[in-house]
């Protein structure tokens, strides 16, 4: 019987749990890599070439070349490994949280200091439809 | 005989540290944070205790994915601070109190709560930016701290029924220890905040004010709370706050005394909570 998983119905939202985990775990060691200082000056010099070190799909090492946080997400990066990249990107939590909204680095900077984004509509997914 | 006389409650966002340790602690976004932890640091001072049992997660600085336990005791004499892809924070070292973190290992494991022993542990943004608002930017950090990792970044992380009970464990081995200590036990992480995709910046002030009351009044009832309410009520990363179950557990089963309570949104993308009860 598969394991129940209430998670999967909150919108914008993906759970790192240990299915994410297994898929993620050589994009998630790549970026682990990147807390030594002499692996963070090899990748810099040669990201594709550091990248292929690691058995990791085509797509996930696209991602990493792109900078696309959402999308390493969604291939089972997790937050808190990729803030390693962000950190060797120059990017802050913040900052790579906005790119993953859509919203411009000012725009989600106003959001937070206005209190942040509601929960309202924001808890099932189609919960804005339903209410119609 | 030991005995835990508070417990503290605080955000560990890292952005609160990184804008501490570049000066930036007086521009406007950032003084009420910092305003919110004045009266704290006056009470840590005349209410220093000999240790600290500081309830913690890692956030991929010393676990990696090559192990990932879900209870952590470091039983060490010295924690170094953690190079978390910015260079080591500018803070000192953290000392341990091995005696007293060994027993509390033996005791909490034979109470069936089998917590992975670590006697080298870098630790990162998640215990030292709690010790930096309460502490300010000291020499030495005022007591020994002995770091308490939990696991709330590989789902599922532990039940806050769990933690709870880890909580009360603890307490019953602090109260066993031989040494008459003054112990405090601080949880931390939260409050509302989702770091990742199009939902990332959820704050939720409503929900974090009434866990704030409920964990002061009736945490009992507060830890039956089941993981997805804290993802979906107050974010993916939210769920750090079944962490500041364990030190309510530790605390006395009397109504405790409620020394400070502050609240502020935002720090960077989380909404910062704080709490100090005293038992009495």
């Amino acid at each position: 019987m598969a394991l129940d998983k209430p998670y999967t119905d909150v919108p914008g939202t993906i759970i790192f749990d240990t299915d994410m985990a297994r898929q993620g775990y050589h994009l998630n060691q790549f970026c682990m890599s990147l807390m030594k200082a002499a692996n963070r000056e090899r990748f810099k010099a040669n990201e594709r070439a550091y990248l292929d070190e690691w058995p990791m799909t085509e797509e996930q090492k696209q991602a990493v070349l792109d900078r696309n946080y959402k999308r390493m997400l969604e291939l089972g990066g997790n937050i808190y490994f990729v803030s390693k990249l962000g950190a060797t990107s120059g990017h802050s939590f913040q900052h790579m949280a906005a790119t993953m909204t859509g919203l411009s680095q000012d725009e989600y900077l106003q959001m937070m200091i206005k209190g942040g984004r509601s929960p309202e509509g924001n808890r099932y997914v189609g919960e804005e439809k339903k209410r119609g | 005989m030991a005995r835990v006389s508070a417990s503290v409650y605080s955000s560990h966002t890292p952005a609160i540290g990184a804008a501490l340790d570049l000066g930036k602690s007086t521009q406007d976004y950032w003084k009420p944070v910092f305003a919110g932890f004045d009266p704290s640091k006056a009470w840590l001072q005349q209410h220093t205790p000999d240790a600290i049992v500081l309830v913690y997660n890692d956030h991929a600085t010393s676990f990696s994915l090559e192990m990932v336990p879900t209870f952590a005791i470091g039983t060490a004499e010295r924690f170094e601070v953690a190079d978390e892809g910015w260079g080591p924070r500018p803070v000192p070292p953290v000392f341990g109190h091995p005696e007293l973190a060994a027993h509390i290992a033996q005791s909490v494991i034979q109470d069936d709560f089998d917590l992975t022993v670590v006697n080298r542990l870098d630790v990162d943004h998640g215990l030292t930016v709690p010790l930096s608002l309460m502490c300010g930017q000291p020499q030495a950090w005022p007591c020994p701290i002995i770091p308490f990792a939990v696991n709330v970044v590989l789902y599922p992380p532990p039940s806050g029924k769990r933690c709870y009970s880890l909580g009360k464990a603890i307490r019953k081995a602090i109260d066993s220890f031989d040494k008459n200590l003054n112990v405090q036990v601080w949880g931390t992480g939260g409050m509302s905040h989702q770091l990742q995709g199009p939902r990332a910046g959820l704050i939720n002030t409503e929900w974090d004010n009434a866990f704030l009351d409920r964990l002061i009044a009736d945490p009992e009832g507060l830890s039956a709370m089941p993981h997805i309410e804290y993802v979906r009520e107050a974010g993916s990363e939210g769920i750090e706050l079944v962490m500041w179950l364990i030190a309510r557990g530790a605390m006395s089963d009397k109504a405790p005394k409620v020394v400070h309570r502050f609240y502020h949104v935002p720090a960077s993308n989380t909404a910062v909570g704080h709490l100090i009860l005293e038992n009495q």
